[in-house]
């Protein structure tokens, strides 16, 4: 569903001497439907550029990232136009960042309900959707319409995961999205994955922890290597 | 090449605007890299805006960001149909017809009933020594709407909706805070529900809460009323929040624009890179 080919991606700091950085270069992998590639290597390597270069936060130096939408065709994430980004966003592809954004002033079911809503689904049914996610997930019933700004990294971590799979996207992008939960919390959130990767979803993921990683991932890429490694071990070092 | 961005159409497309004050000469005309930023030294003439093309599908909000003097409030008078530019086209919901061209009248029903505009200073947008509910009256009659009860109605609706007491209603706009006018503003720019609604620099020098609250109110307007949005700020933040995309704007030349998020994370222009390395 997922086909990265040679991709690379360099940053030019106009305003530290014109300084060039090489993120990463040469990525080359595939993750098809229902299956989890974990991508590993030491800190610094260009993970979570990779997962960005992959949403379009960062547009990629070189290379190519065809992505097999639902609705269009094969489309090349590194070459598309803002429009089919966003279109894409809305519909298909999900992220969970490593660093949530917390919008001010909307509550933790309103962050979920919001994208629901703006795809046409009825207000209520939204709200039953967003209710049974954050059940899900453990988040204490007393935060729900509370503004998460306050939360806990770990109740803010949850609340960025369910914010990224409740369209049920097709594509999902992790990083670390385990990190900084404690052990029964983080059951849950790999049992929700799962359940998400079975109904077919392709996931690309960034893993600190090494349950998260052997719970979900299907297969390896290491960065270091630039290649496909055995699934087991490599959390990231 | 795919249908995932549905309507094919553009809300609105700016092509290729210019806005120069004064009278031009060979050496401006023909080589814009002799001006000094905007101005020619050999003419003094100032090309405000230069060359600016936009585009933005419907329901999406484009953000337009710069320090002043970069040409942003020109552009947005351009867009309202208040300023004559040198040249350039400009379309409305995919239409054929450059509404630069357009006759008087014509004009000022595209400005009553197709725009909408919010200006930083209140004063600009609003007849401050009339009641508030004639504002809003007063776009709905220019719209053509004759119906008293009709436009009571609308307005109620329009002040119940941006949070001001319907018993103010006979209150000049005068004897409120900023953050209220700057509701009563809105109320009036999207009374006749139009598709395209202008913000220019709304909630610059409002307290940060009322700030807070006038931010809140553009979200859920964009939210519910499904409306293009062309909102300038010179405060990333406020862009951040509000814009799906961006466009940076200097010396009357949009050097960069992209997905927001872009701009902030991968920006590409030295200028944008000194914007962004200097948000708090």
């Amino acid at each position: 569903m997922l086909k990265i080919k040679e991709l690379s991606k360099e940053f030019i700091m106009h305003i530290q001497g014109g300084v060039r950085i090489t993120s990463f270069s040469g990525v080359s992998l595939e993750v098809g439907g229902g299956s989890l590639l974990a991508v590993t290597g030491p800190s610094g390597i260009g993970k979570s550029s990779l997962l960005k270069c992959v949403y379009g936060t960062y547009r990629p130096t070189s290379g190519s990232v065809l992505y097999e939408s639902g609705s269009g065709g094969t489309i090349d994430l590194a070459a598309a136009d803002d429009w089919e980004l966003l279109a894409l966003r809305r519909a298909e592809i999900g992220y969970v960042s490593q660093f949530f954004h917390v919008l001010p002033r909307v509550s933790a079911t309103e962050i979920l309900t919001e994208p629901l809503i703006a795809r046409g689904v009825p207000a209520d049914e939204a709200g039953e959707t967003a209710r049974a996610l954050l059940r899900r997930v453990g988040l204490d019933r007393a935060l729900w319409e509370m503004y998460p700004a306050t939360f806990s990294g770990g109740e803010k971590q949850r609340l960025n995961i369910l914010r990224a799979v409740v369209t049920r996207p097709r594509l999902l992008l992790l990083d670390e999205p385990t990190a900084s939960l404690d052990r029964g919390y983080k059951g849950r959130v790999i049992d929700l994955l799962l359940e998400i990767k079975s109904s077919g979803a392709a996931m690309l993921g960034v893993f600190h922890d090494r349950d998260a990683l052997s719970a979900l991932a299907d297969s390896r890429y290491d960065m270091e290597a630039g290649r496909l490694l055995p699934a087991g071990g490599g959390a990231t070092r | 090449m795919n249908n995932i961005t549905g309507n094919p159409a553009f809300a609105l497309e700016l092509n290729e605007l210019t806005v120069r004050y004064g009278p031009g000469c060979p050496s401006c005309g023909e080589s814009p890299e002799s001006l000094d930023r905007n101005r020619c030294p050999v003419c003094g003439s100032v090309w405000a805006v230069r060359g600016v093309s936009l585009r933005a599908r419907e329901g999406e909000t484009l953000g337009i960001v710069g320090e002043s003097g970069s040409g942003k409030s020109t552009l947005m008078r351009a867009l309202h149909l208040d300023e004559a530019p040198t040249s350039g086209a400009y379309f409305l919901d995919g239409g054929e017809e450059n509404l630069f061209g357009v006759s008087p009248r014509r004009r000022r029903y595209i400005r009553d009933s197709l725009l909408g505009m919010v200006y930083q200073n209140p004063y600009l947008g609003l007849r401050m020594f009339f009641s508030s509910g004639a504002n809003v009256a007063e776009k709905l009659i220019a719209a053509g709407s004759r119906n008293v009860r009709g436009m009571t109605e609308r307005a109620e609706y329009l002040f119940r909706y941006m949070e001001i007491p319907f018993s103010r209603v006979k209150e000049p706009p005068r004897n409120f805070s900023g953050g209220m006018q700057q509701r009563v503003q809105i109320a009036k720019a999207v009374a006749n529900n139009p598709p395209v609604l202008l913000l220019d620099e709304v909630t610059t020098g409002l307290d940060l809460s009322v700030q807070a609250r006038v931010l809140d109110l553009i979200k859920r307007v964009q939210r519910e009323f499904g409306v293009t949005m062309i909102v300038v700020s010179h405060d990333l933040a406020v862009v951040r929040l509000l814009a799906d995309r961006t466009a940076v704007m200097r010396d009357g030349v949009i050097i960069e624009q992209g997905l927001t998020d872009r701009i902030l994370e991968d920006p590409r222009h030295v200028y944008t890179q000194t914007l962004v390395n200097s948000m708090l």
